[in-house]
């Protein structure tokens, strides 16, 4: 039900992401999601890759500050207003929702998001009940 | 020429020689009597009052330093029961506890007449109009100019450290014609009068008095251009009286030292040997007038020089050179002393964890500034910016507090900061005038 995202600390350096993306390349990652947040003073790079665990241990190995955390994925058709719908759910019930992104590769109809929320139990029930589809682990990771 | 006190100021060395002789031993018979860390001290050492008849037999006395006053905390050095001391000054110490000074109603008279000799070296007079802008507390730049001023008989003007624009105000509208500071705030009161409109033919400043912080030759004729004024150096530590322990004179030569109140002498700092005249070496002082805290050969921890030379001024007390450095790890940013030490105590108050870091001193514009690098562990970091955003700032607030100046929390990826193999590095001071004492 929960999908398990990296966080990965980047300094705000030129060259850092690039070096990052090729401890991942070397490890043989596949990414299937990300988004980069930014800071003045440096950047938390979030993603969400085929094989968590091996992304990990090479990220460390490489010297990473990483650490993994539990996000909901949803499927919405890729219409205007579908996500809008969906998230006037989670609206009210008053669930506060910290960040989101979508996932890359497209389905053709369809649009992957990912989401974090303070309350990841309330909206997996919220989004369940209004018949919105979550992704499984197993659809985005081996 | 004018002085303050001409008979002792140009009093022939043989003379001032001989005042300090009798001061002298007069003082170690009273701290002898006085004060049980120097009675034992002194009993360690093997010397007795009897001993001391002139400041030939200086050198046989034991050294004081910071410790000495941390060991005895808050008031344990005094000299005098407290119904004598009427006022207390504090500076910041290297494990939270502050170091305490007190000064009895006739060290305060001492201390202005000195700061009153400080203002007429650089041409002072009962007609100036005196603007104090070291900041009034604890500190001592503030009150022990202040006094100075009045004493001189000047007008002067309490302004404090703080509020920049009303600063250039008074100084248009009050007539100020002598400023006393920090030369770092004095660079940032010429910016800003630049950003404001200000113009130095707007004033009508003609010296000032900068101390508490290293400065160099550089800063000097910025500030002399950009205030139109002409800029002296002035030296003191709360241990020993505040500002005004020496001043330069208007021929900018090095600061004539008031040696009818304090003896200086120049030791290697790892023999502890007295050098000779003219070596560089830690700058070691003994008050003989003092009667609150009358330290006896205590560290200064800064290295300096002292020139006997004959002074073109006429002044005969030595001069000391610019301070070149300290032979301890003290930090002096923006004014204020910071021992490595304090923030690194603050920093493990908040974060246990957070054993490496390192600590970067810089000058940018003539400003000190002060930046913590700390390494990035997977504990402190959650999922993300708040997490991390809240840790720097509480890294900073619970830093600022303990050493009381801003400093700037830098988050480094891990292992970025260098692993030393013996002690670790932790401080990086990138600006021109170092605090080390780098020997020859």
């Amino acid at each position: 039900m929960y999908i398990d995202q990296i966080s990965v600390f980047v300094e705000n350096k030129t060259g850092r992401l690039a070096g990052i993306m090729e401890v991942l390349n070397k490890a043989g990652i596949d990414i299937r999601a990300m988004t980069i947040a930014d800071t003045a003073d440096f950047g938390i790079l979030r993603m969400i890759v085929d094989n968590t665990d091996k992304a990990l241990e090479a990220l460390k190995a490489d010297g990473c500050t990483a650490a993994v955390t539990k996000v909901i994925a949803f499927t919405i058709p890729d219409v205007s207003g579908a996500l809008y719908s969906v998230m006037g759910k989670i609206n009210d019930c008053g669930i506060n929702v910290e960040y989101m992104y979508s996932v890359m590769g497209k389905v053709s109809g369809r649009a992957d998001i990912v989401i974090r929320v303070e309350d990841a139990e309330k909206a997996v029930k919220v989004l369940t009940e209004n018949g919105v589809t979550l992704i499984c682990k197993s659809d985005l990771c081996k | 020429m004018n002085y303050w006190n001409k008979e002792i100021e140009c009093a022939p060395r043989s003379e001032i020689e001989a005042l300090q002789s009798y001061r002298l031993s007069r003082t170690i018979r009273r701290v002898y009597e006085n004060v049980a860390p120097y009675r034992q001290k002194m009993d360690e050492a093997g010397v007795s009052p009897d001993d001391i008849k002139s400041i030939a037999d200086l050198s046989k006395l034991p050294f004081t330093t910071k410790q000495d006053l941390r060991n005895n905390y808050p008031y344990g050095m005094f000299a005098v029961p407290s119904s004598e001391v009427v006022r207390i000054h504090a500076s910041s110490g290297t494990t939270g506890k502050q170091t305490v000074v007190g000064y009895t109603a006739n060290d305060i008279d001492i201390w202005a007449e000195c700061a009153a000799r400080a203002l007429v070296n650089i041409g002072g007079t009962k007609n100036d109009y005196v603007q104090v802008c070291y900041g009034y507390g604890l500190f001592t730049g503030g009150l022990g100019m202040h006094y100075g001023a009045e004493k001189l008989g000047a007008t002067t003007i309490p302004a404090s450290a703080g509020n920049s624009l009303r600063q250039l105000e008074m100084f248009r509208d009050f007539g100020t014609s002598i400023i006393c500071m920090t030369p770092s705030y004095a660079i940032s009161l010429i910016e800003l009068m630049h950003e404001k409109g200000f113009k130095k033919e707007d004033f009508n400043l003609k010296a000032g008095l900068f101390g508490a912080e290293p400065w160099t030759e550089e800063m000097r004729k910025q500030i002399e251009e950009g205030l139109g004024i002409k800029a002296y150096d002035i030296y003191g530590l709360s241990e020993i009286m505040g500002p005004s322990v020496s001043t330069e004179c208007e021929y900018q030569c090095g600061m004539h030292i008031c040696e009818d109140h304090f003896i200086a002498e120049i030791i290697d700092p790892d023999t502890l040997e007295v050098l000779p005249a003219g070596q560089q070496g830690e700058l070691v002082f003994t008050c003989i007038t003092k009667e609150a805290l009358p330290l006896i050969r205590y560290r200064t921890r800064d290295i300096a020089t002292l020139v006997y030379d004959k002074c073109e001024c006429g002044r005969t007390h030595v001069r000391m050179l610019k301070p070149q450095g300290r032979t301890d790890d003290m930090l002096i940013i923006r004014g204020v002393n910071v021992f490595p030490s304090q923030i690194e105590s603050a920093l493990l108050s908040v974060d246990e964890k957070a054993t490496n870091y390192l600590l970067v001193v810089d000058r940018v514009n003539n400003l000190d500034t002060l930046e913590i690098q700390l390494e990035t562990r997977p504990d402190m970091f959650g999922d993300g910016v708040k997490t991390l955003e809240a840790y720097t700032k509480k890294v900073k607030t619970v830093i600022d507090s303990a050493i009381g100046v801003g400093i700037n929390v830098k988050l480094l990826e891990p292992k970025t900061l260098a692993r030393s193999m013996g002690k670790a590095v932790r401080v990086q001071d990138n600006r021109e005038i170092k605090n080390k004492f780098e020997k020859k």
